[in-house]
C-alpha cells in the first residue's frame, strides 16, 4: 500500500504543482500579449541582453523593422546595469529606458502592467527623474527603504524619484530603475545602441508571419545567410513553448519515477493479499460450505484489494496535494511576490483515487482467483 | 418417507504414488426426512469423508449421491454451493464463525449468498438468534463468545436459509460436557420439530444416547446400520 500512496501522492503534488510552475513562470514574462515580439542581440544568455554579440541593435535596425508589413510600434528599450548610490551604500542594479515617444511609452506601461504605489510614472521625455521597483522600499539593499521623492545616485548623476511601482509577479521588474532613455545614454556615454526592440503589430495581423518577415528584413539588410543571424526575434508563443517542453520534460521524469512508485504498491498489494488469502483458508472453506460460490469469492477478495488500493490513493492524494501546497508556500517566500499558486483539481483527485482503486483490484486478481479456485474440502482442513 | 439425501454405493479413493487409499468404499446411506442420523466411528473409520459426502463438500470418484432426486454426484463447485447454500446447514467441531463478522453478521452471511435483501436478512438473523437465547450477544465478535455460545451461534447460522438437513460434525467436540449437554438439547429440539439432522461423532454413547439411526463406519466401510425402534438399538443391516 506504501507504494500506491507514495505514487499517487507524487502525481498529485506534481500535476498539482506544474500548472502552478506554468503560471509563476509565465508571470516572469509580463503580460506581452499575444501581439508583441522581442528581438534582440543574439547569444543573449544571462546578463544584459546582448552582452554576449557582435552587432549591437541600433537606430538603423529600428528604421528597417518599421518599414516591414504588419508593424504597429517599435519600441527600443536599453537594460543596463547601473552603479547606484544611496545612504553612502553603493550597490549595482539594473535600468531600463523608456523611449522618448508617449505612444511608445504607454505600450512600455502597458505591456510591464506597471502601476504606482508612490507617486507617479515618468512622462516621455522627462529627465531627471526616476521611477522604482518595489524592492528598493526595503532595506536589505542600501540599509535604508527608498521612497519617493527621494534624491538618489546613479553613475555619478543626481536623479529624483518620481514614483515606486507596486509589486509584480515578474522578479526583474521588481527590482528595476526605469528612466528616460535620454539619460540613460547620457550616463553611460551610449550613442546609438539598443539592447531590446519590443514589436507591437496592427490588429488582425499574424504574429508568426510579421516575425518571420523581420527576421528576412534584417538578415537581408545585414547580409547574413539563415542560421547565422547574430540576433533573435522572439514570439511570446516560443517562449512559453519552451517554458512547456522543459516542463514536460520534467513532468514525464517524475511520472516514470511514480509509475515504478505504483507498480511497487501493486506487488505489495499482491502479496498482502496472497498472504491474507493463505491465512483465510478456512474462513474461505467456510464461506463456500454456507453456499458462497466461486464468484462471490472473488469478488469479496477483489474488492477487498480495491479498498487497500483506495485507502493507499485517498493518502496520497492529501499528502500529494498536502506536499504541492506546501512546496508552492515555500517557494512564493522565497521568490517574494510570484504568483505561485496551487490550484485543486478534482477531476485530478478524482481520477488519481480511481486509478488506485482499480489497481489495487487488478493486483489481487490472481490471488482472489486462486481462493475462488479452493476446494471447501481442501480449505476447511486446514 | 421422504428422502433427504443418499449416497448409493459410493467410493472415495486417493492416490497416493502408487497405492490407493480407500477413505470410502462402497458405502450406503439414505437419510431420510425428520431422522436424526449418526455417522459413527472412530478416526479413519471414513466418517468424515461420509460427512464431506454427505454435505457435497467434496465429490465421490464412484457412485451416486442424490439430494431429493437429483443426482450431484457430478455437479460443479458453483451448484454445488448454491445447493448446499440453500439446503444443507452445517455445524462444525470448532464452530468455524468468521472472525470478524459479528455474531448477527455471521448469521446472516449465508443469506447474503443467496441473494436475500438486508431488511429480511437483519430480521431472521434476529429471530434466529432470540430463539437460542443470544438476543442480548447479537453485536459481539466470536471471540467475545464462550464456546458453547459460538456454537449455539454456529446452530442459529446453520438455520438462516431454512434448509432440509442440518449436518453436524462433532457439535460436542470442543465443549465441556455440560455445555455439549446444552446443545444437543437444541439439536433434540429442531429435531422433534421435525427438522433432518445429520451427525458425524466418534462418540459412541452419544450418539446412542440423541440419535435414531446409526451407520457404523469401520475402515470405510458401512459396518451395521442400527436403528433405535421402541427404545431399543435393532441391527437393520
Amino acid at each position: 500500500m506504501l507504494g500506491i500512496f507514495i505514487g499517487i501522492a507524487a502525481v498529485v503534488s506534481l500535476i498539482s504543482l506544474s500548472d502552478g510552475l506554468r503560471g509563476a513562470i509565465t508571470g516572469q514574462f509580463g503580460s506581452l500579449g499575444s501581439d508583441k515580439l522581442t528581438i534582440q542581440n543574439a547569444g543573449t544568455g544571462f546578463g544584459p541582453p546582448g552582452s554576449t554579440s557582435v552587432a549591437k541593435l541600433n537606430n538603423h535596425d529600428i528604421d528597417i523593422i518599421e518599414k516591414v508589413n504588419g508593424v504597429n510600434i517599435v519600441v527600443p528599450r536599453l537594460i543596463r546595469m547601473v552603479k547606484v548610490e544611496y545612504n553612502d551604500v553603493v550597490q549595482f542594479k539594473y535600468a531600463g529606458s523608456i523611449p522618448d515617444d508617449k505612444q511608445q511609452v504607454k505600450m512600455v506601461i502597458d505591456s510591464m502592467n506597471i502601476k504606482m504605489q508612490e507617486g507617479m510614472m515618468l512622462e516621455a521625455g522627462e529627465t531627471g527623474k526616476v521611477v522604482l521597483g518595489n524592492d528598493f522600499t526595503k532595506t536589505a539593499d542600501f540599509g535604508k527603504g527608498l521612497r519617493e521623492n527621494v534624491k538618489i545616485n546613479i553613475q555619478g548623476k543626481d536623479f529624483r524619484v518620481k514614483g515606486i511601482m507596486q509589486k509584480q509577479s515578474s522578479l526583474i521588474t521588481n527590482g528595476v530603475i526605469i528612466m528616460s532613455e535620454k539619460d540613460m545614454k547620457d550616463i553611460l556615454n551610449i550613442s546609438d545602441e539598443t539592447d531590446l526592440i519590443v514589436v507591437q503589430i496592427k490588429s488582425g495581423e499574424d504574429i508568426e508571419k510579421v516575425a518571420a518577415d523581420i527576421k528576412e528584413a534584417m538578415r537581408k539588410d545585414r547580409n547574413e545567410n539563415i542560421g547565422e543571424e547574430d540576433f533573435s526575434v522572439q514570439t511570446p508563443v516560443q517562449s512559453l513553448q519552451a517554458v512547456d517542453t522543459i516542463l514536460t520534460i520534467i513532468n514525464i521524469i517524475i511520472i516514470g519515477i511514480a509509475s515504478i512508485s505504483l507498480l511497487v504498491g501493486g506487488i505489495g498489494i499482491a502479496n498482502t493479499m496472497y498472504t491474507s488469502v493463505l491465512e483465510r483458508r478456512k474462513e474461505i472453506g467456510v464461506m463456500k460450505a454456507i453456499g458462497a460460490r466461486n464468484s462471490d469469492i472473488l469478488w469479496i477478495f477483489l474488492i477487498e484489494a480495491g479498498l487497500l488500493g483506495l485507502a493507499g490513493g485517498i493518502i496520497g492524494a492529501v499528502i500529494g496535494l498536502g506536499a504541492a501546497m506546501l512546496i508552492a508556500m515555500v517557494a512564493k517566500g522565497f521568490l517574494g511576490g510570484v504568483a505561485f499558486d496551487v490550484v485543486i483539481s478534482w477531476p485530478l483527485l478524482i481520477f488519481a483515487v480511481a486509478f488506485a482503486f482499480i489497481l489495487g483490484a487488478i493486483s489481487g486478481v490472481t490471488p482472489a482467483l486462486q481462493a475462488s479456485k479452493l476446494r471447501p474440502v481442501d480449505a476447511l482442513r486446514s | 418417507m421422504e428422502m433427504v439425501i443418499k449416497l448409493e454405493d459410493v467410493s472415495k479413493i486417493y492416490l497416493m504414488g502408487d497405492n490407493e487409499i480407500k477413505a470410502l468404499n462402497h458405502a450406503d446411506i439414505i437419510v431420510n426426512r425428520g431422522e436424526f442420523v449418526a455417522i459413527m466411528g472412530p478416526s479413519g473409520s471414513g466418517k468424515s469423508t461420509a460427512m464431506n459426502l454427505t454435505g457435497s463438500l467434496d465429490t465421490p470418484t464412484k457412485g451416486k449421491i442424490f439430494l431429493g432426486k437429483h443426482n450431484i454426484a457430478n455437479l460443479d463447485e458453483s451448484d454445488l454451493a448454491q445447493i448446499r447454500g440453500k439446503r444443507i446447514g452445517f455445524i462444525f467441531q470448532s464452530f468455524n464463525l468468521i472472525p470478524n463478522l459479528t455474531a448477527k453478521e455471521n448469521v446472516m452471511l449465508p443469506m447474503t449468498f443467496q441473494g436475500i435483501d438486508e431488511d429480511e436478512r437483519e430480521r431472521k438473523a434476529e429471530e434466529l438468534l432470540k430463539m437460542i437465547d443470544l438476543g442480548d450477544r447479537m453485536d459481539h465478535y466470536p471471540n467475545q463468545l464462550s464456546g458453547g455460545q459460538q456454537q449455539r451461534v454456529a446452530i442459529a447460522r446453520s438455520l438462516a436459509n431454512d434448509p432440509e438437513m442440518i449436518l453436524a460434525d462433532e457439535p460436542t467436540g470442543n465443549l465441556d460436557s455440560k455445555t455439549g449437554e446444552m446443545v444437543m438439547g437444541f439439536l433434540k429440539e429442531l429435531n422433534d420439530n421435525g427438522r433432518t439432522i445429520v451427525m458425524v461423532t466418534h462418540d459412541s454413547k452419544l450418539a446412542q444416547e440423541h440419535a435414531k439411526k446409526i451407520y457404523w463406519l469401520k475402515d470405510g466401510r458401512v459396518e451395521k446400520v442400527t436403528v433405535k425402534k421402541a427404545g431399543k438399538w435393532v441391527l437393520v443391516k
